[in-house]
């Protein structure tokens, strides 16, 4: 069998192949929003006086860092179901997906948090700010700026590690790929059609992050700069016409 | 040698006791940086508070705001005793946060890296608060904020982001921050010290022409200029003890203790 064209842009927009990639799109969305919520938690969690949060949030991200995903998801559907937990494949993908997620963004959050200066914390306090206000109004909005770039990262590689779902059966972009793969023993084609999805989200989304980090990066106020004093020439233009 | 120029404090009578600290003692990791200090404040009085770095006055400073928590003593400022809270039969609970952040309204404070929002507009570093923190009326806020602005010389900056600056005008920008919140007593830390040489004066103008509009104030700084001129106390700390504490011409011609005479000489030479 030699590589042929015609069944490669047969498969590239095939229904059953759209489908398996918008199952990828909001699988991603969908975990990555309940994983940065997670995050957040673990992170405050983290930074907290008390050793009891501190301690639970580190137990948390040090075993869910320290776990390839692979083995959480199998653990999730496959093992849980053997002490009386059973849940359906889409549930499985998004909580192992977003349990995953949320040890890695709780250190981004952090990192974050950490990056605003001292010195707003002690501006904040001496206005009279709880804590509360103080995340709400100086800390959380300068934190973003730090918080945005990475964020992108983590939901590129998000995009792409759903495709780890399909081992417990997930029907998303790779699992499609692989079934039509086995009807039409054309894999080649198949998989390159898979990752030319792939890339294609991918590329789509690296252009929304570089937006959103442009719009961050910039300085705070339109310039960022002092005003300069007016230049020599300029003082004695001024002079000369007064006189 | 010199003539003082103490103007403003001749004739001014001072009110009761607004700031009360008694016998505080600090330590950070071990090291005692105050010493059973002990100082009172009264209501319209201007105090400096001078010393090398490492002598405990910014400490001190921060001690009655409670941005620093302390290991004994106690420091009543505004009517509240700072970050505790007393029962009638005497005994002291430590305040939650929400509750030290209500005390703290009371007390304005200005700091050496000014520390302004940088992601607000200036009117915004100064109406924010207040609207936020003390529920003020959003318009009334804007009004009071821009005559603050105005009377810290900065009436056509308020559209400007903290970074467009300098350095003098983020610190006067940060006073008018600080009055906002209408505090009783203001708290100054090393107000000109981040500064230019250049930029010291327009800051210091702001703080004079608050202290004869009878503001309560505490400051730490080396600007003896403005002890002389503001001050109706200068005191000086040495490793954790506030070792002379004398009106300006005593502080500066006649010191008790050798500390001042050695810290006057070091500061006056150059």
């Amino acid at each position: 069998m030699t590589w042929s064209w015609e069944h490669f842009f047969q498969y590239l927009f095939s229904g059953y192949i759209v489908e398996g990639a918008w199952t990828t799109v909001w699988l991603a969305v969908v975990s990555m929003i309940l994983g940065c919520s997670l995050g957040v938690v673990l992170a405050f969690m983290k930074m907290s006086d008390r050793r009891p949060m501190r301690l639970i949030a580190n137990t948390y991200i040090w075993l869910w860092r320290g776990t390839p995903l692979l083995v959480q998801l199998v653990i999730i559907y496959t093992g849980l179901p053997q002490i009386g937990i059973r849940l359906g494949v889409v549930e499985s993908a998004i909580l192992a997906l977003s349990l995953h997620e949320g040890a890695y963004f709780a250190e981004i959050v952090r990192a974050g948090v950490m990056s605003v200066n001292k010195g707003q914390e002690d501006a904040s306090k001496a206005l009279g700010m709880t804590w509360a206000q103080q995340m709400r109004i100086v800390t959380i909005p300068q934190a973003i700026r730090v918080i945005i770039p990475p964020l992108g990262n983590q939901f590129n590689l998000m995009l792409k590690t759903t495709s780890l779902a399909s081992v417990i059966s997930m029907e998303e972009l790779l699992r499609h790929a692989q079934q039509l793969a086995q009807i039409e023993f054309r894999v080649l084609e198949v998989y390159l059609v898979a990752a030319c999805w792939y890339i294609l989200l991918t590329t789509i989304w690296a252009q929304v992050q570089k937006r959103l980090e442009s719009h961050y990066e910039k300085p705070f106020g339109p310039a960022g700069k002092p005003e300069a004093a007016p230049s020599i020439n300029k003082i004695a233009d001024i002079t000369s016409t007064q006189a | 040698m010199n003539t003082v120029e103490h103007t403003r404090n001749a004739d001014r009578t001072l009110g009761d006791p607004i700031v009360q600290i008694s016998n505080v003692a600090k330590s950070f990791h071990g090291n005692k940086v105050l010493h059973d200090v002990s100082l009172t404040v009264r209501q319209g009085e201007v105090v400096v508070i001078a010393g090398r770095s490492g002598s405990g006055k910014s400490t001190l400073l921060r001690c009655v705001d409670y941005l620093e928590t302390i290991d004994s003593g106690e420091i009543r400022a505004c009517g509240h005793l700072m970050g505790f809270k007393e029962s009638a039969g005497g005994k002291r609970t430590a305040l939650k946060e929400a509750d030290i952040a209500r005390q703290r309204q009371d007390l304005g404070m200005v700091f050496q890296s000014f520390n302004l929002f940088p992601h607000l507009t200036v009117l915004d570093n100064i109406v924010v608060p207040p609207v936020q923190v003390l529920k003020a009326d959003e318009d009334a806020t804007r009004a009071h904020a821009r005559e603050l602005l105005d009377r810290v010389g900065l009436p056509d900056k308020e559209n400007a982001y903290p970074s467009q600056l300098s350095g003098g005008q983020q610190q006067r920008v940060a006073i008018a921050r600080a009055l906002a919140m209408k505090p009783k007593v203001m708290l100054f830390d090393e107000p000109t010290s981040a500064l230019d040489p250049e930029m010291i004066s327009e800051v210091l103008d702001v703080m004079i022409d608050l202290s004869t509009q009878g503001m309560t104030m505490i400051a730490v700084t080396h600007e003896m200029g403005f002890a002389r001129a503001a001050a109706d106390r200068v005191l000086l700390m040495h490793d954790g003890h506030i070792v002379e504490e004398a009106p300006p011409e005593k502080f500066f011609n006649n010191p008790d203790s050798e500390h001042t005479r050695l810290f006057l000489s070091k500061i006056l030479s150059h």
